[in-house]
């Protein structure tokens, strides 16, 4: 629930309100593994010094966590030193208000549901909206959103950012940014979604919220016409959506 | 060394018996999950029943079965159970067991290092747990209770 507490959280967002800073998020939040300055200068088309000034700020207002490591490839005298990289922190922020309570509501149901075991009856409902979504992404509301302005600030170079930055399969990839699921490419023929939508949900119910997540991406890729070459399946580790896409063999 | 471990109980009721042909790709999972467990870093011991593949019964209900286990923490426990191919099996739950209604399926405590648990003391902290929600003395993975202080003589 948004407490006038929680309103602090304000702050933490505030520094999204610079379009260049939210596209500098964007860019941390689409990478793979942690991002460096260089990496998001280049896909903004700004100068280094000015990717690090607003990466610098998302770090100080706690959305962005920082680590350091060597580029790969170099080692021992003369490597260098390391690079200040960056990833997206751990914490949620929210603001609503007036005050609302979701995610409350959303721990009753699921409560609900596992009591009543239903889980099966879920998993349904998940794979009809995934497909429906999947047929046509734009008639649903996306949970993560999409931003107008970020989309404009990068449609000089690629409109889209995970393209941009894994290089494969717009479509699929495209669907689940969309989402939410930040995927990401894991090879030739793995996708991984580094972010679970429903990520405090999930640690809550996981056989329930898993079971859903995978229903619903099941139903994203039967929908977009994509489950003739993708695979989901349940593949969980820690730090991840708990469903992974494999291309399926053909022999 | 840490002064205290997790033990975990777990019962579910069947929906048909283990030689039912519909239970047959859960019992094909448990020696492959209890495999996994053995090797799962943090794993202390499990109780191996002598119910049908290992499983544990009570004899006042035969289609009821109950794991019972030790893990050094909480964290071990979870990436066990959530983190590895035994959520599969926690997902399709459905298929082979009737939900729990209000009565609680899982309870966790703490024991002392080194201590073994009962099936007995098991079904005591689980009916605990129904009686009174989660304490100290009975808890779940939703409200953990942090390991008790060591008391010394």
């Amino acid at each position: 629930m948004t407490t006038p507490d929680d309103i602090d959280d304000l702050d933490a967002l505030a520094g999204l309100t610079d379009g260049v800073r939210r596209a500098a998020y964007r860019v941390v939040a689409a990478g793979a593994g942690p991002v460096g300055r260089d990496d998001v200068a280049e896909a903004l088309g700004i100068g280094r010094t000015l990717a690090a000034f607003h990466l610098d700020k998302l770090a100080a207002s706690g959305l962005l966590d920082v680590s350091y490591a060597r580029k790969p490839g170099r080692s021992g005298p003369g490597a260098g030193r390391p690079a200040k990289l960056y990833h997206v922190a751990a914490g949620e922020h929210a603001v609503s208000v007036p005050p609302r309570a979701y995610r409350g509501a959303a721990e009753l149901l699921a409560e609900a549901l596992e009591q009543a075991g239903a889980e099966e009856i879920l998993y349904r409902v998940a794979g009809r909206h995934g497909r429906q979504t999947g047929r046509d992404p734009d008639v649903t509301t996306p949970p993560a959103g999409r931003d107008p302005d970020v989309t404009t600030l990068l449609t000089g170079r690629d409109p889209d950012v995970t393209t941009l930055l894994t290089g494969r399969d717009p479509d699929v990839t495209t669907l689940l940014t969309g989402q939410g699921y930040a995927p990401a490419a894991d090879g030739p023929d793995r996708i991984v979604l580094r972010n679970c939508p429903f990520h405090r949900l999930s640690e809550q119910f996981p056989p329930m919220i898993c079971g859903m997540n995978l229903a619903m991406v099941q139903g994203l890729l039967d929908g977009a016409g994509a489950d003739g070459e993708w695979a989901a399946r349940m593949d969980p580790a820690p730090g991840r959506c708990c469903v992974t896409l494999s291309k399926k063999q053909f022999d | 060394m840490t002064a205290f471990h997790l033990a975990q109980m777990n019962t579910a009721r069947m929906r048909a018996p283990l030689e039912d042909p519909s239970m047959i790709e859960f019992v094909e999972g448990i020696a492959l999950m209890n495999a996994l467990a053995d090797r799962s870093p943090g794993f202390v011991w499990r109780l191996v029943g002598d119910g049908g593949e290992g499983t544990n019964t009570a004899p006042t209900d035969p289609d009821r079965i109950y794991t019972l286990s030790v893990w050094e923490s909480p964290e071990h426990l979870r990436a066990y159970a959530y983190q590895s191919d035994h959520l599969e099996y926690l997902r399709r739950r459905r298929d082979w067991f009737h939900p729990h209604g209000a009565d609680a399926g899982l309870v966790l405590w703490w024991l002392p290092a080194g201590e073994i648990p009962t099936l007995t003391e098991g079904m005591t902290r689980l009916a605990r747990l129904d009686a009174d929600g989660p304490t100290p003395e009975a808890f779940t993975f939703r409200r953990l209770y942090p390991m008790p202080e060591l008391s010394r003589p």
